[in-house]
């Protein structure tokens, strides 16, 4: 057997390149624990029982979140309450009724760009279109923007999983004379009903981070207001708003609700991992 | 009237109303099939219409010039425009190397049991929201970046030819190399998300007769995986551009929003959209306003085009895989 002169070579190339890809991967891990790490040391210490109780305070006294939370949640529920019933039927209307049609390929290619769209600029459409004409920032423009920023990520999910759907079930629904409306309502949906809950929390934790397009829509209110037609404070623009000042207790409840909105995301991330492997694995 | 025919009506008037149903709930589908259709051009011309006055004032001028001035009313994209592109390039310089490392270690290195656990950190960090990349970016890597990372580049770089200005400056800790690095953590679980789902499209047989003639792992990827996968890694690499030319909040907090040009990565810029995330509540004046809506018709445009770009790609992928 003759040595190959350049065995070392490529063992070292391969020796190398893996090792890399092996440190990079390691890397990579030990930012996601790294950004963790300081979420939830900054933030921890700064969590206290004001924090949900209070409002948000003037630079140099006390206070809590109350407000930025609670504003927060009715504009993510709404913004979700009108995206995820679009986002479903839209899906719907690409897995069930027409796959496979150029109107079908078109939409899915303009939702997936829109998926991937730099959201502030549809805070800025949004404020071409909803702030300018009545004159003042509110909770439904911010609302209105979190809806367009959801929809592509629930018509997403929920054609995937439509899709899912074998179509022999179509078929028996058919056969039993069920009109189409039926079939989809019944059984489809039926089948991949936690896959349709996945989209949807996948859009509530999508939208629940979203800063830059609520920033000329929602705005933001340093005091309690329920009034949907004005500007009202929430968890994301509060945080920037609060990180970027130069005093200290408002830059310890910025972390205070960091800590909430990431807990609160990664939380809903791994509830719609695990909902979806098990849809995935039934359908199968 | 039989009974018959009595069942016989009662029965067509069910198909009926059914066959009502049906086109009624397609319609409602439909309607929500266009509206995303309709949303995509609806911005487009209301960026349109909103950038005309700063177009009627400043011309093509607007593209090409660094003033920024908003008492002069003179307002010209190229600061924007240039931080904007370096940060992207940076990103993509750093990030990329990174996901196919990640990508490669996942499909080809990493025992059955670590890929799940480790592809689901990577993707967390993809649903990590960019106002936290922002603060962890301004509080935790700044300051690091500034003592540790930035003299050791201004050491060992700082003195090379032509590269060598881009490392020279004050270690502020925020700027555009900052920018560019945060940019890149941001777009890696992206990149590398897809490019491990390429690299399992590549076939079996493909892979294990390169190795049956005796390939290195490396070379399996290099020769065979890599030029399989062409396509579709360039268009994962696109989606990671497209993602970091409009990423917003992280890049406002540590970029120091400064409209010059500066030679040194170190010192402090600003990209389109942090420029526009920044001013916008504040601009008075019709042709301020309009210059930063100008801005975002210009970024718009150019992420749709590189995600068409990229989603084209990759649309031959998933052809390929059906």
């Amino acid at each position: 057997m003759t040595a190959d002169p350049m065995r070392f070579g490529r063992r070292f190339t391969n020796l190398v390149t893996m090792g890399a890809s092996a440190i990079v991967t390691v890397l990579g891990v030990a930012v996601l624990l790294a950004i963790l790490a300081a979420v939830v040391g900054y933030g921890f210490e700064a969590l206290s029982p004001r924090l949900l109780t209070d409002m948000t305070p003037p630079p140099g006294s006390n206070g809590g979140l109350l407000n930025a939370v609670v504003g927060s949640l009715i504009i993510t529920g709404l913004g979700i309450a009108v995206g995820a019933p679009i986002g479903i039927l839209a899906g719907t209307f690409l897995a069930e009724f027409s796959p496979g049609s150029w109107l079908t390929e078109t939409t899915r290619f303009i939702s997936d760009i829109l998926l991937s769209a730099p959201s502030i600029l549809i805070g800025l459409f949004v404020f071409e279109v909803a702030v300018v004409p009545v004159g003042h920032f509110s909770a439904w423009a911010g609302a209105l923007t979190l809806a367009i920023i959801a929809i592509p990520v629930v018509l997403r999910t929920t054609e995937d999983m439509l899709r899912l759907v074998p179509n022999d079930l179509r078929e028996a629904a058919a056969a039993l004379g069920a009109p189409q409306w039926k079939s989809v309502v019944h059984v489809s949906y039926r089948a991949v009903r936690a896959g349709l809950v996945t989209g949807v929390l996948l859009a509530f934790a999508r939208i629940s981070g979203e800063t830059a397009p609520l920033l000329f829509t929602a705005l933001n209110n340093q005091f309690w207001s329920s009034d949907l037609n004005g500007p009202m404070a929430n968890l994301p623009v509060v945080i920037f708003q609060f990180a970027m000042s130069p005093y200290d207790d408002w830059q310890r409840l910025a972390w205070a609700g960091a800590f909430l909105i990431t807990a609160a995301i990664l939380g809903l991330s791994i509830l719609a991992r695990v909902l979806f492997s098990t849809t995935k694995e039934k359908s199968r | 009237m039989t009974a018959a025919d009595a069942t016989e009506a009662a029965l067509a008037r069910g198909f009926r109303t059914q066959q009502l149903a049906d086109h009624a709930f397609r319609g409602v589908t439909l309607t929500c099939a266009l509206i995303v259709l309709l949303t995509l051009a609806a911005i487009l011309v209301s960026l349109f219409v909103g950038s005309l006055p700063a177009f009627r004032a400043l011309h093509l001028g607007f593209f090409t010039r660094e003033v920024w001035n908003p008492v002069t009313e003179q307002f010209g994209a190229l600061g924007p425009i240039y931080g904007t592109l370096v940060t992207s390039v940076i990103a993509l310089l750093l990030g990329v190397p990174v996901s196919f490392g990640i990508a490669l270690f996942l499909t080809q290195l990493a025992p059955e049991w670590m890929r799940r656990p480790i592809g689901i950190a990577i993707e967390l960090l993809a649903a990590i929201p960019s106002i936290i990349y922002g603060m962890w970016g301004l509080f935790v890597f700044a300051p690091y970046f500034a003592s540790h990372l930035q003299p050791w580049l201004t050491a060992h770089l700082g003195g090379l030819p032509l590269l060598g200005p881009l490392f020279q400056g004050p270690p502020l800790g925020i700027g555009m190399l900052t920018a560019g690095v945060i940019l890149a953590i941001m777009i890696v679980p992206f990149i590398s998300a897809i490019m491990r789902d390429v690299f399992e499209t590549v076939p079996a047989v493909m892979r294990e007769s390169a190795y049956s003639i005796g390939a290195t792992t490396w070379e399996v990827v290099w020769n065979v995986i890599l030029p399989y996968t062409r396509v579709s890694v360039t268009g994962a690499i696109m989606l990671g551009l497209g993602r970091a030319l409009g990423e917003t909040m992280a890049v406002t907090f540590v970029i120091g929003n400064a409209h010059d040009i500066h030679a040194s990565l170190f010192m402090p810029g600003a990209t389109i959209s942090s420029t526009i995330a920044n001013e916008f509540t504040e601009a008075v004046g019709d042709i301020y306003y309009s210059s930063l809506i100008a801005l975002g018709l210009a970024l718009f445009i150019v992420t749709i085009t590189v995600l068409a770009l990229a989603k084209w790609m990759l649309r031959r992928m998933a052809l390929r895989v059906q």
